[in-house]
């Protein structure tokens, strides 16, 4: 019987530069080929032995099948380590671990709005994508998205190259503050959003830090938005990623495997302590 | 059912032993009983229970899961956590015995915790009524009779006897090379049950009012204000999770020496700030929050989840070792008795 916690390893393929503080891991397997295959909005365990393991969602779309990709902002021991290596570096990677985005379901058919604040467009960019790529199935697609400047904003490059020229996707940028190069638009994510005034029949998949998805959530209420047709995602602190060792747990939920993806409904239900 | 002098204990011990790894508790230096390793001897402690719970079998403080070699930007996986033999548990009270159902539901829940399933499987549980139950017991609040443990054996001491009943195909297994032990009638373990049902009777924390908790009580009971005044006192020193025996947070750490890597894994406690201290924040500030969570999960979320089951079997190990006399019955009187 196999163990749950005992990872394969992965080899570090690819490091991109998406930010000052946020770059993009691309990972195989040691025979070269894609992990395991996953549902948009899941995370995997990485780890360097000798520091430590933490979760990452998964950024990559499932429709990449030649690797996985994880976006990291340099935030903590772990972070900070697999910020400093290079390609070629072997970590170790266990997962998929979590429910996902109800991509095949829920949000079929669906006009979908995502709203995301800096390092929150990691999870968003895999639905994005799987999204892109399996086109036909839904309608509309608005992505709404801020950061603190334009050097912040992840996967720049991607969303203004290929994203923004596609037919049927709106994306909406913003940053905190003007700078001069820059003639996009300038403010918070949150009145941005209530200004764009969106149709409230369209499904909102947000994700963010905290204070960015409490006040948007409340400007989304305001405009007549339902919250059994807003998802996020959520993070706490893991271990195991199995509902096992006690950390991630939120009234009787656990993130790791109930989550890390909710409806707003769904969190209402949940004691407020995340 | 079988029987042995308990002046012949010894030899029971030394028979069990030949066949795997026997632990019994036995009392330290300062009275004190923990289960320990047996050897040729070692006298059974009479001590109603052990300080530290039953769960150390299965689920032990310290553990390593995997060792890594790592050689430059190389990792290969070393070892796979420690060589489990057969092993019993000799004297496990009904408390325990129940305990380790629950945790069961944790950690042998899909995916199941292989190294935890590989002790489980490995380990002969040998139960012992407790002849007398003490005013910090309240197992019977939570339906566990402590005249008729749990485990692939029961036994019951009784005058100058002690009774052995196997309930499993591996009790039996055991009881069938056991030849120290002689046959006997069910009379003597039926006065025994009898005389501690008539102490349990008598106990001051027999029945605790369990209605407002259980699934479903989240709302109602989340925002109490008594979390904070029950939660004043809490040191946060995590005495309570580490004696408890259905606590089951744990943490995984490493260990660098040099170019080897060992990945362990250790007991936690919902009670220590860092628990859930994130880059991002911490999604609870301070010890209410925390104390809170520990209650809130072993009298309502667990239930919620496991079909009304309570994470806690009435031992009272936390009414006798916190340091400042916090425990669950004191948060189970302060919230029933408002809600009423």
């Amino acid at each position: 019987m196999r163990e749950p916690l005992i990872p394969m390893i992965g080899v570090v393929t690819d490091i991109r530069v998406d930010t000052p503080d946020v770059k993009t891991f691309r990972v195989v397997g040691l025979d070269g080929k894609k992990p395991f295959i996953h549902i948009p909005g899941q995370c995997a365990m990485l780890s360097v032995p000798g520091i430590g393991e933490a979760l990452f969602s998964i950024t990559s779309s499932p429709t990449d099948e030649e690797y996985l990709e994880f976006s990291i902002k340099k935030c903590g021991c772990v972070t900070e380590w697999l910020h400093a290596m290079e390609p070629g570096q072997q970590i170790t990677i266990r997962g998929p671990y979590g429910n996902g985005f109800p991509v095949d379901t829920d949000f079929a058919g669906k006009d979908l709005l995502f709203i995301g604040g800096g390092i929150g467009l990691a999870p968003l960019h895999s639905v994005i994508n799987y999204c892109r790529a399996n086109r036909s199935k839904y309608g509309k697609i608005d992505i709404v998205y801020g950061s603190r400047s334009k050097q912040d904003l992840v996967d720049f490059e991607e969303i203004l190259n290929v994203w923004c020229k596609e037919d049927g996707i709106n994306v909406h940028l913003t940053i905190d503050n003007p700078q001069p190069d820059w003639d996009g638009h300038v403010g918070f994510v949150p009145s941005f959003v209530k200004e764009l005034n969106p149709d409230t029949s369209k499904t909102v998949v947000m994700c963010g830090p905290p204070i960015m998805i409490k006040f948007t959530l409340d400007g989304l209420m305001e405009l007549g938005f339902e919250r059994t047709n807003i998802y996020t995602t959520m993070e706490l602190r893991m271990k195991c990623a199995l509902g096992k060792c006690g950390r991630c747990n939120i009234g009787n939920k656990y993130v790791c495997k109930d989550g890390p993806v909710f409806r707003f409904d769904q969190l209402d239900e949940l004691p407020d302590e995340y | 059912m079988k029987r042995i002098a308990l002046t012949e204990l010894n030899s029971l011990f030394a028979s069990i032993n030949e066949r795997m790894n026997l632990f019994i508790p036995a009392n330290d230096e300062s009275g004190q009983s923990h289960f320990t390793k047996w050897h040729d001897g070692l006298p059974l402690s009479r001590n109603l229970n052990t300080v530290r719970s039953a769960k150390d079998a299965f689920f032990p403080q310290v553990e390593n899961l995997m060792g890594f070699k790592v050689n430059g930007k190389q990792i290969e996986l070393t070892g796979m956590g420690d060589e489990v033999e057969d092993f019993a548990f000799f004297g496990v009270r009904a408390c325990d015995a129940k305990s380790f159902e629950i945790l069961d539901r944790v950690f042998l829940m899909e995916p199941a915790d292989t190294y935890c399933e590989k002790r489980r499987n490995n380990c002969t549980v040998i139960s012992l009524a407790c002849s007398r139950p003490s005013e910090t017991c309240f197992c019977t609040t939570f339906g566990i009779d402590p005249a008729s443990p749990k485990g692939d054996v029961t036994c019951w001491i009784k005058g100058d006897f002690l009774y052995w009943e196997p309930n499993t195909d591996k009790g039996n297994e055991l009881t069938n090379v056991l030849s120290v032990l002689s046959d006997c009638d069910d009379t003597e373990v039926n006065s025994a049950k009898e005389e501690i049902h008539q102490i349990t009777e008598r106990l001051p924390l027999k029945e605790l009012n369990l209605s407002s908790f259980g699934p479903g009580k989240t709302k109602a009971l989340f925002d109490r204000p008594e979390w904070k005044t029950l939660s004043e006192a809490c040191l946060g020193c995590g005495t309570c999770t580490f004696v408890c025996p259905t606590c089951q947070c744990y943490d995984i750490e490493e260990f660098a020496n040099g170019d080897s890597v060992k990945r362990f894994r250790c007991w936690d406690s919902c009670m220590y700030s860092d628990f859930t201290m994130m880059s991002a924040g911490q999604p609870r500030p301070t010890q209410t929050e925390r104390f809170r969570q520990r209650f809130m999960h072993k009298l309502v979320y667990f239930p919620d989840n496991n079909d009304g089951t309570y994470s806690c079997v009435g031992c009272g190990r936390c009414l006798r070792k916190c340091p400042v006399h916090l425990n669950i019955v004191k948060v189970i009187k302060t919230l029933e008795e408002v809600a009423e």
